[in-house]
């Protein structure tokens, strides 16, 4: 039996964990903190990536995981797209040319029929589009599911566990050391969002990655819209299967990442712009009250597509990188990832693309050179 | 050298009006203390309080349990204004002090440097009123944000006519709103016996004191030690009904109103957003600030006076401590900011009954699993201990028959935040205020741990829950509005997959425009 250490308990690693115990791998899934405790928990929740080599996958997997899994992800169907001017509905259109090119389908809203799918816009919105694909989910919900499913396959996750080392032999990697102890293995998946870097570095690889810093408002729930998954103006997000409005958006902040462990993702005054773009959106509950805020870590590649490949040396590590584009995802980048793990390649989707080698030119001081970087008084130094 | 990502936060202005030496948040005897004593020293004051507080928030019992006891005259702000001056008659000092004394403004939250912040301009407090939200720079912060009502499940805590005991001082002293006459207080240590205090005061009649445990003995009032709560019968409160714990002795007291004085808890919420460092010390009544003997807190420049430091019986009984640690507060910030102050005479609470203890026994005496904890989201504490999903989603019962808070102890330690994303416990308009305690020790008791070992749920912006239109009335920095993007703004992020992304391609803000064209 192949023994699979998935490194990191986010969407992608619990995703490749969970179909890699279905193809009847071993799996240990090794996370620094708790299950899903990152990014992974803590997104907006979308499921609608047309510009993905995933998406087909994501579209098709998405109504199958609650049964798949077992236990609720509050996965709901399609989505609303809302333009508040008509250029933003332009773009809105724009966009959706690409899953039509696909194809996927969508309607065109006048200001009417969009007020009657989202009851929050304001009559002087532009528009919407309908869109026949897509969703969001509950990201908190969703993770606990994938790990309670991996559980329930035999699958082991090892919490509180930080990877501090590789151990080598002829070109591969035959063990995982752990501050909990080694762990051996015939196979290792790196899903360590930001963390990758760092670990891929022990190995002498190179994963240009950069973190960073993003946030979220909620509000207390709301009588339910038919489509909770309703966003524009700017911010992305969805109406909560309680009716929270949940939306985030808005200026990042690059951070740096000393070590193994993750500083607590804190919230800014950017927090206070997105609550105004929600009021904007939905002008009819501008008394819904804000409840909380918060942030998240997240990476993103030079080019900001993600990375799955299966490295030639050594020949049994599989580089799983979303690019801050992870959760929604995750059904389909899992199950790529255990093809890659367990077959060497995907039979569904084209990943030629998403190959590591993409940056072997790239300059040392790439992340410098694109402002990608803490900000200091002094500047950004290349 | 080049430029920063310009869709990034960096160089990002945000607008604040004014700045100050110090702002002291909270208008109790601590806070007030603080603001006179920085002020005479020196220093640029600022006093905020959000009293009186809107309406509807008594409505969802923030800051503290209202328990739908308030008259109609909290509607009216100005004249709860009045009220909250008369009642507290040091304001004026502070006023002809020279304080920058704020009434009915929510610091509703605080935004310094840190590792995941490093952008900003200064330090930020947020403050709001029922119009609009606005900043202010600061160099040092005072916290005297008091201490807020221990939340205690019982049947029938969730009607109308259940309060706590600081939302009954709130409304016969600060507010003069009191609806109600006849009151039974639950819990006979120092919180209780300051509510028959107040009550007689008030000419309010005080027909019982409930303790599950012993009870001091108050003269002139029954006090039923050894009891717990059966239930509440009315559809809001007409009478409680009590038991001793083997079910003798069941009677029926009439009432209109339950005060729930166990105990008060310090409110910690703003050093959990600056980021600093708190412990749970049963001793001071549950999660405190680590504090010097002045009231400096981890973080250099915040420092923590009166109940929001820690409860103790000595202080519920006294506010001369209060108030001494609100001046040790203020000197500690005039000598760090380089004045000349004299050493404070007083400081934070060094602890003394284990509180957390009193938490456990009420639990244990009234923690049915129909009893429902977070009232909010209506998560009874079968549901917790069960990491049931909530009631409005369909799950598989089989599959959660083997796990439950027990299962999840196993495999790591408990964690509150978790269980909350599992149940939505906490996950409410009051973030908890009313649960969070319970909730801990709930996990701690299920498994056989110390509660304090359980980490406290964060708190986040905004501190109250403030309606959109309020957060979004500010002007925006054109830096902002200009670079606005929903996500990275990278370019291959919404380019099709099929297609390289060109060289030249830069993500531009056109794809996510604000509303004017």
């Amino acid at each position: 039996m192949t023994r699979v250490v998935v490194i990191g308990g986010g969407a992608t690693g619990l995703s490749t964990a969970f179909w890699s115990l279905r193809e009847g791998a071993e799996v240990v899934v090794v996370e620094k903190g708790i299950v899903g405790w990152e990014a992974s928990g803590r997104n907006g929740g979308g499921a609608t990536h047309a510009v993905s080599p995933l998406f087909a996958e994501e579209q098709r997997l998405w109504p199958m995981m609650d049964d798949l899994l077992g236990y609720p992800t509050e996965y709901q169907r399609q989505r609303v797209r809302i333009g508040l001017s008509r250029r933003q509905l332009d773009l809105i259109l724009e966009g959706v040319t690409i899953a039509r090119r696909q194809g996927f389908v969508a309607h065109e809203l006048d200001n009417k029929a969009l007020r009657e799918l989202v009851p929050f816009v304001s009559e002087t919105a532009a528009g919407g589009v309908l869109l026949e694909y897509g969703g969001h989910a509950n990201p908190q919900r969703t993770l606990q599911a994938y790990a309670w499913a991996v559980q329930d396959l035999g699958g082991v996750i090892q919490q509180h566990t930080t990877v501090i080392g590789f151990e080598t032999a002829g070109g591969r990697i035959c063990g995982v050391r752990t501050d909990q102890g080694l762990i051996g293995c015939d196979v290792v998946v790196l899903a360590a969002g930001p963390h990758t870097a760092q670990l891929a570095a022990k190995l002498g690889i190179r994963v240009p990655l950069a973190a960073a810093r993003a946030e979220m408002v909620v509000t207390e729930p709301l009588p339910l819209i038919r489509f909770g998954g309703a966003d524009g103006n700017g911010v992305y997000g969805r109406q909560t299967l309680r009716g929270n409005l949940a939306y985030g958006g808005g200026p990042h902040e690059w951070i740096d990442l000393p070590d193994a462990s993750t500083p607590k993702p804190v919230n800014s005054p950017v927090m206070q712009s997105v609550a105004k773009r929600v009021f904007e959106l939905f002008p009819k509950v501008a008394h819904a009250r804000v409840i909380r805020s918060w942030a998240g870590v997240v990476e993103n590649t030079p080019d900001g597509r993600p990375i799955l490949d299966r490295l030639g040396a050594p020949d049994n590590l599989v580089v799983a990188g979303m690019s801050s584009v992870g959760f929604g995802l995750s059904p389909a980048s899992g199950r790529a990832v255990m093809q890659l793990a367990l077959n060497g390649a995907c039979d569904f989707a084209d990943l030629a693309q998403l190959k590591l080698s993409r940056f072997d030119g790239l300059a040392g001081d790439w992340a410098e050179a694109a402002g990608w970087v803490p900000w200091t008084r002094e500047g950004a130094v290349a | 050298m080049v430029g920063f990502d310009a869709t990034s936060i960096a160089g990002k202005g945000f607008a604040v009006e004014g700045h100050v030496g110090v702002v002291v948040i909270g208008a109790g005897p601590a806070g007030v203390a603080a603001a006179i004593e920085a002020a005479g020293l020196g220093l640029g004051v600022m006093l905020v309080d959000e009293h009186p507080v809107a309406s509807a928030l008594i409505g969802i019992d923030v800051p503290w349990m209202f328990g739908e006891r308030m008259d109609g005259a909290v509607r009216n702000q100005a004249r709860m204004v009045e009220r909250v001056v008369a009642a507290r008659p040091e304001l004026q000092v502070a006023v002809e002090a020279g304080v920058d004394v704020r009434l009915g403004v929510y610091a509703w939250s605080a935004f310094v440097e840190g590792p995941t912040s490093r952008a900003l301009p200064g330090p930020m407090l947020g403050l709001a009123d029922e119009e609009r939200a606005w900043f202010v720079g600061f160099d040092r912060m005072i916290v005297a944000a008091g201490a807020r009502d221990l939340g205690l499940a019982f049947p029938g805590w969730d009607l109308p006519g259940v309060m706590g005991a600081r939302g009954f001082a709130a409304a016969v002293g600060l507010y003069g709103a009191f609806s109600g006459r006849r009151i039974v207080v639950l819990g006979a240590g120092a919180a209780g016996t300051e509510v028959v205090r107040l009550a007689r005061g008030a000419g309010i009649e005080v027909v019982g004191v409930v303790d599950v445990e012993g009870g001091t003995a108050l003269a002139g009032v029954p006090v039923y030690a050894g009891y717990r709560v059966t239930g509440v019968e009315g559809v809001e409160v007409e009478a409680v009904t009590i038991a001793r714990g083997d079910g003798a002795g069941a009677m029926r007291i009439a009432c209109d109103t339950i005060v729930l004085a166990v105990d008060v808890v310090p409110v910690v919420e703003m050093f959990d957003l600056l980021g600093c460092r708190t412990v749970f010390d049963g001793g001071r009544g549950g999660w405190v600030p680590v504090v010097d003997e002045d009231g400096r807190c981890s973080r250099p420049g915040v420092y923590a006076a009166g109940d929001c430091a820690g409860v103790s019986d000595a202080a519920l009984g006294d506010v001369g401590l209060a108030v001494a640690a609100g001046r040790a507060a203020a000197r500690a910030a005039a000598r760090d900011a380089g004045l000349a102050a004299p050493m404070g005479e007083g400081g934070p609470v060094v602890g003394g009954l284990d509180r957390d203890m009193w938490r456990r026994a009420w639990l244990a005496a009234h923690g049915g699993p129909e009893v429902m904890v977070c009232r909010c989201e209506e998560v009874p504490l079968g549901d917790i201990v069960g990491v049931r999903p909530p009631r409005y989603l369909a799950y598989d019962a089989a599959k959660f028959a083997a796990r439950d808070v027990r299962t999840l102890a196993a495999e790591g330690p408990l964690n509150q935040d978790q269980v909350k994303r599992l149940t939505r416990a906490g996950m409410g308009a009051c973030q908890g205020r009313r649960c969070r305690e319970q909730v801990q020790a709930i996990l701690a008791m299920s498994g056989n741990q110390a509660t304090g070992s359980v980490p406290m749920p964060s708190y986040r912006a905004p501190l109250r829950p403030l309606p959109l239109s309020v957060l979004a009335a500010f002007e925006e920095s054109p830096e902002v509005k200009e670079n606005w993007t929903a996500w990275f703004g990278i370019a291959g992020q919404w380019h099709p997959h099929w297609e390289k992304v060109p060289e030249d391609l830069k993500y531009e803000t056109r794809w996510n425009p604000g509303v004017e064209e």
